[in-house]
């Protein structure tokens, strides 16, 4: 049996770089045909997680999600409805006595987001509103830990939700507790770093992607919020599937991560570029593509920007830490397939 | 129409009758029959326009109906027990939600030790979560309780627990008078929600509440519950008027205008306690009881009615507060606030243990002669209690308890008592 | 569903009040099981085990010695047990010894399903032995409640073999009273 991470096809040259200019106001993608502009862009967007949240500055879940929900908008006609784990996106977004959305929303509980999901597609379904779509979404730890079992409940029954994860890869919203999904040796209030093992622990963690795929779900796609058109089309796609679905967005935090507000793009692109946050889809259990690796850089890069790493650095154990990173990142690579053969390496 | 069916079946078919929209089930031990009814109704095409879903624990089933009810579908699922438990997060949610799921419980007593056996102390562990609890007398009562459950839940917009005595109801076979579907649309209409997730007319459900709002949501909760003190029996009656029979109401009191001991208890023991009332009352004691069917909103004013011009009141529980006694007794006391009465408590039937016409009746005797503790413990075999004490003053390391007593006891066979 | 069940169902097709239902016993192939049914007249209040039985069926004999099968039996209660030897073969001379011979019996009930049925299944036998030994049940009732039940073929079969365990006990209990 493959295992699902196999890539179908490898690429023979280099993938041809394209030049968006995407999300800007200022162009506006008036360089791009109608068609490939974002919905970011398009003046129609429906704003669908409305300004005057209480988002950190820079907060890469914000961003992602302002993209990810209005694309699933546009994609059902605005026939969208929302359920939301507890977490700092259903925080931020519903300050008592506000809310920041202007789609029909629910919040329920922290670990039942998909399966309340599951029960607004059931009642959609049973009323005949075949057009209305239902879309579940959580942070980390709402989704790989005490959201597990709900969620795989829902990816089992193939219920029609579109499960979307914001991973900042630690509970932020308590005060930045590590989660499933923290990376190796990042330090949290949890997993301090100090002692023999400073950081986040080698060799625990759950791949929630491919534990979605391994449930053979009709779509699973990782998305990054350095890459915002890709992340919506992403949406797009999934949307015009019916069944369960997952997508995982990787979306830095400036507070919990420690770093500058400004770099939160920067540094989800360099978590994408040097491996170790791959990008693609898969379907029915198989990878159906990924995003070609431009140009691979070190995993140094990507971490020292995050003070979460910052024992890493000046050491001679985290200079081993950080190799053993890298070594992650390069099986990454060769696993998916992220770079063409004749790429140039750092 | 006549039948003569399990409990259990009895109640699924109530229910296909109120038109349920979604149901979830997760399996446990005793109610599981319920929703293998419903399961097989919707299957075989019985029961339209329904969606079944078979979900991965108490949790996801209690969190699916969350969904399905706040989309403004007709929702039920169905508990007991540890699953009740489980999905505990889910019971405050709703309630606080304001949604009008219904949901049967079919009482079981809660591990450790584990056991199946039938006691109230699941429902006990939820009766301040803000859900309207129901306890039915008989399988007809249960079977009647659903239908006009339904419409309370959605008249409230508050949701609504049955409690039905597990095996003691669940698996019994008895005679029930089933309604038509007819009878059942004319009493109950068609859901329409007080709030609902809808694309075309968009709220925010489940926002956070700080402090400057927070108390005023909850006390509107429990103004909610008042009001449900007026409208149930109003439905009782209501559901009378159709259906030619009394069930549901706050309380029901039985040979109580000239008693000097009322008995007060909850479920289907209320029948041997009754059997009992009648063959003292054939040898001159001056002895009644009242059910309580609502126990909440727990009826103080109409059981301080019922209670008030007795000398002494006996109240006879499937439950345990423990390290306290009695959990029904709290709100009788408070129901006689004021009132200067005799007050017991007696801990009966947990786990499953028989509560029988002959233990009954001494106790009953004991009370009218005032000869009984605080708190007693029904049929308490006071020998298995002291060895084990013994047992564990000899040893630190004791073992289980559980495993201690029941090497004690050798094979029981059918556990009777 | 169980013998008791289905006996419920026969007591409410005439007409009567009846209640089912199963010892509180742990629901496991192979254990132990009892099974009680009330049958009255008016509403049946009382929700404790039956512990003063007036009839006892007995479906699997192997228990006669390892469980108190009997206590509580009321003075001229009726005995039914699926064998096919007699009380006296089984070790119960002394139950039957008195007044009451003709209150007990013992019917091949698993034979006879075994026969009709083609399983060895006894509950319809057992249910139309005890109507003929106690009176307190007709055998139409029982085999309308069998058809009830079961789909057409195996209901049918299931009433012959009910039917013949009633002409057999019939027969007994006449010699025993004669």
């Amino acid at each position: 049996m493959t295992t699902p991470t196999e890539p179908t096809d490898r690429p023979t040259q280099r993938q041809p770089v394209k030049f968006y200019q995407t999300g800007t106001f200022t162009i506006g993608n008036r360089l791009l045909p109608e068609n490939v502009r974002s919905v970011q862009a398009d003046m129609r967007r429906t704003n669908s997680l409305n300004s005057g949240h209480r988002a950190c500055q820079g907060c890469g879940e914000a961003l992602g999600a302002r993209y990810a929900i209005d694309a699933a908008m546009q994609a059902t006609g605005n026939q969208l409805i929302a359920v939301n784990a507890t977490g700092c996106l259903e925080v931020f977004s519903t300050p008592y006595p506000e809310t920041s959305w202007q789609i029909p929303w629910i919040h329920s509980l922290f670990g039942n987001a998909a399966a309340v999901a599951s029960g607004v597609a059931a009642a959609l379904r049973v009323k005949g509103r075949r057009e209305a779509r239902v879309v579940a979404q959580g942070g980390d730890g709402g989704t790989t830990d005490i959201g597990f079992g709900c969620l795989s409940g829902m990816f089992e029954r193939n219920d029609d939700v579109l499960y979307i994860c914001y991973d900042n890869e630690a509970y932020m919203n308590t005060g930045v507790q590590r989660s499933s999904a923290t990376p190796p040796a990042a330090r949290t209030a949890t997993t301090p770093a100090m002692g023999a093992h400073p950081g986040n622990e080698f060799g625990t963690g759950k791949n929630v992607p491919l534990i979605a795929m391994a449930h053979r779900i009709p779509y699973v796609a990782t998305a990054s919020v350095a890459n915002l058109r890709d992340l919506e089309q992403k949406v797009t796609t999934a949307m015009e599937i019916h069944g369960a679905r997952y997508i995982h967005i990787h979306v830095p935090c400036p507070l919990g991560w420690g770093s500058a507000p400004a770099d939160t793009i920067r540094l989800a692109r360099l978590a994408v570029e040097s491996g170790l946050f791959p990008l693609y889809e898969a379907r029915d259990g198989h990878v159906t593509s990924r995003t070609q690796i431009r140009r691979q850089v070190p995993v140094d890069e990507y971490l020292k920007l995050q003070k979460r790493f910052a024992h890493l650095f000046g050491n001679a154990a985290g200079a081993e830490s950080v190799a053993l990173v890298q070594s992650m990142a390069d099986r990454n690579i060769a696993e998916f397939g992220l770079l063409a053969e004749d790429a140039a390496h750092e | 129409m006549l039948k003569q069916i399990e409990g259990s079946r009895a109640t699924a078919e109530a229910i296909a009758l109120c038109r349920p929209e979604v149901i979830c089930a997760y399996p446990i031990t005793p109610q599981t029959h319920i929703v293998e009814g419903l399961g097989e109704m919707v299957k075989s095409g019985e029961l339209e326009g329904c969606e079944f879903i078979n979900v991965e624990s108490e949790f996801a089933a209690l969190s699916v109906a969350i969904g399905a009810s706040a989309t403004g579908a007709r929702t039920y699922t169905a508990t007991s027990s540890q699953g009740l438990l489980f999905m505990a997060e889910a019971v405050y949610n709703a309630a606080g939600l304001g949604l009008p799921i219904v949901m049967t419980i079919g009482n079981r007593a809660i591990g450790a030790p584990i056991n199946i056996w039938n006691d109230h102390s699941d429902s006990m562990s939820m009766r301040d979560a803000g859900w309207i609890q129901l306890f039915a007398e008989t399988n007809q009562e249960a079977l009647d309780l659903h239908i006009q459950a339904f419409k309370l839940a959605e008249e409230l917009s508050c949701p609504v627990m049955v409690c039905m005595d597990g095996f003691i109801l669940t698996h019994a076979y008895d005679r029930v008078d089933m309604p038509s579907q007819a009878d059942v649309d004319a009493f109950l209409p068609p859901f329409e929600p007080r709030q609902v997730l809808d694309p075309a007319d968009p709220v925010t459900i489940g926002a956070m509440v700080g402090p400057e709002a927070f108390t005023e949501v909850r006390y509107l909760a429990h103004h909610k519950q008042l009001r449900a003190l007026s409208l149930i029996p109003q439905l009782s009656s209501d559901f009378a008027a159709r259906f030619g029979r009394a069930s549901g109401g706050l309380v029901r009191p039985y040979r109580t205008a000239d008693a000097e001991t009322i008995v007060v208890a909850l479920g289907s023991v209320i029948g041997t306690v009754k059997e009992v009332v009648d063959e003292m009352r054939g040898e001159g004691v001056a002895i009644g009881c009242v059910s309580i069917c609502s126990f909440r909103p727990f009826p103080l004013a109409a059981l301080r009615e019922v209670l008030e011009r007795a000398q002494r009141v006996v109240v006879l529980e499937k439950c345990l507060a423990v390290g306290l006694g009695g959990i029904v007794s709290d709100g009788v006391r408070k129901a006689l606030s004021g009132i200067m009465l005799k007050g017991y408590t007696v801990i009966a039937g947990l786990g499953g243990r028989a509560i029988t016409r002959e233990s009954l009746r001494q106790l009953f005797l004991d009370a009218a002669e005032d000869e009984l503790e605080q708190v007693t413990f029904l049929d308490l075999n006071a020998d298995i209690v002291a060895n084990e004490l013994e047992r564990e003053t000899q040893q630190r390391r004791s073992g289980p308890t559980a495993e201690a007593i029941l090497r004690r006891l050798g094979t029981v066979a059918s556990g009777i008592g | 569903m169980s013998g008791a069940e289905m006996l419920s169902v026969a007591a409410f097709l005439e007409g009567r009040y009846a209640q089912a239902f199963p010892s509180f016993g742990s629901e496991r192939m192979g254990a132990p099981v009892m099974a009680f049914c009330r049958i009255d007249d008016r509403e049946i209040r009382l929700r404790e085990p039956v512990l003063a039985p007036d009839a006892l069926i007995i479906q699997d004999p192997t228990l006669l010695h390892q469980v108190d099968l009997f206590s509580g039996l009321a003075q001229g209660g009726y005995v039914l047990i699926n064998s096919t030897r007699s009380f006296a073969e089984l070790g119960l001379s002394d139950l039957m010894r008195g007044a009451w011979r003709s209150h007990m019996c013992t019917v091949p009930a698993t034979e006879l399903a075994l026969k009709h049925v083609r399983r060895p299944l006894p509950n319809a036998a057992l249910l139309g032995g005890f109507a003929a030994i106690s009176g307190q049940i007709k055998i139409q009732s029982v085999a309308a409640a069998i058809r009830e039940k079961f789909g057409r073929a195996v209901a049918e079969a299931n009433v012959a073999a009910a039917e013949e365990a009633y002409a057999l006990v019939r027969t007994t209990k006449e010699t025993a009273d004669a």
